[in-house]
């Protein structure tokens, strides 16, 4: 087999690059979990099981403010809509997979893998189907391979970092290195000016519901903006 | 939390979030979304974000705290602006947390 024909491998090396930036999100998300007193047998399930790094966090951090279960699930779950978008927009490119193949390859969706494969895809409109799924699943697999490794070596030094160190700001300036990006347009500016906003002024409300409200009135202040300058240039 | 609940909101998050990934993958295209809904979804992930990292740097214990109490506020502007010019994660956790240990030294 010529490995660099071969769509799964160039899925492989096309996503190393982004690895550095990968990894040691990985390290931290597994690090604070234990630092916030989780079992390392419970943080290895929380990154096989969700795989989504951003909503771990967001886990280990509700935990340790004592949130209470659904307030978790719900911030954990509307952290991961992204997903919905991210489905709706592969699922053409799948439809010649069969069901039974969706699935697993529906698990392995991560924010790179779709970014890599749907840039793909637009730059070869024309290319066989079986090539784009062996795409996608070396782009994705390798990204599981990194998440859990780098959620194993959190796990491992995670332990003796001294507490005294703030492990735990590390939380919310992945969040922040994340949410900067994203940062392009008034109404996303909206959303987040809004969204923090509303989740400080409700943050002694109980059941954590001001991160609720907070989210649900950045997306509305986003929506409104949006309509009321449909074309407003970038800041 | 008990470890028993622990253990189910997890199932419940890794369920869920699964669901989410299949949703169309698996619907394939016989479902189209509405317009409202899909720019409402363009915008998620900036809110929650931003609902997340605000209390946790402005009220770390509960309370409003601001420097000198807590430098937090700080250390996460300058790592903002590290992210913005940047697009580094590494630089950033870098410079908040070296920030944060400084502020917390010296100060």
């Amino acid at each position: 087999m010529d490995t660099r024909k071969e769509p799964f491998w160039e899925g492989v090396r096309d996503v190393a690059p982004l690895l550095p930036g990968v990894f040691p999100f990985a390290v931290i998300t597994g690090a604070t979990a234990l630092q916030a007193g989780l079992s390392p047998e419970t943080v290895l399930g929380m990154a096989a099981g969700i795989f989504a790094g951003a909503s771990q966090l967001a886990t280990v951090q509700l935990l340790k403010a004592g949130a209470v279960p659904w307030v978790i699930v719900a911030t954990a779950l509307l952290i991961n809509l992204r997903f919905v978008m991210y489905s709706a927009s592969l699922a053409p490119h799948m439809a010649h997979v069969p069901t039974y193949r969706r699935w697993p390859l529906a698990y392995l969706l991560t924010d790179q893998a779709y970014a890599l494969s749907m840039a793909r895809f637009h730059h070869r409109p024309g290319e066989p189907a079986g090539h784009k799924s062996r795409y996608y699943a070396g782009t994705a697999l390798t990204m599981w391979v990194s998440w859990m490794t780098g959620n194993l070596v959190g796990i491992g030094f995670g332990g003796r970092v001294p507490a005294a160190l703030s492990l735990q700001f590390a939380i919310p300036l992945t969040f922040l290195a994340l949410l900067v990006p994203l940062l392009r347009d008034r109404p996303t500016l909206m959303a987040a000016a809004v969204g923090g906003g509303v989740a400080v002024a409700g943050d002694g409300l109980p059941f954590n519901l001001g991160l609720v409200l907070g989210a649900g009135a950045g997306i509305a202040a986003a929506l409104v903006t949006e309509a009321l300058r449909p074309d407003a240039p970038a800041p | 939390m008990a470890s028993g609940t622990l253990a189910l909101v997890i199932l419940a998050i890794g369920v869920g979030t699964f669901l989410e990934r299949l949703s169309f993958i698996h619907l394939s295209d016989r479902l189209v979304l509405p317009r409202v809904v899909r720019r409402g979804l363009h915008y998620v992930p900036a809110a929650v974000l931003a609902a997340l990292v605000a209390p946790a740097v402005l009220r770390p214990e509960t309370a409003l705290a601001l420097p000198p109490g807590n430098w937090r506020p700080v250390a996460a502007a300058l790592a903002a602006l590290v992210a913005w010019r940047s697009r580094n994660m590494l630089l950033t956790l870098a410079v908040g947390m070296g920030g944060l240990w400084l502020l917390d030294g010296l100060l």
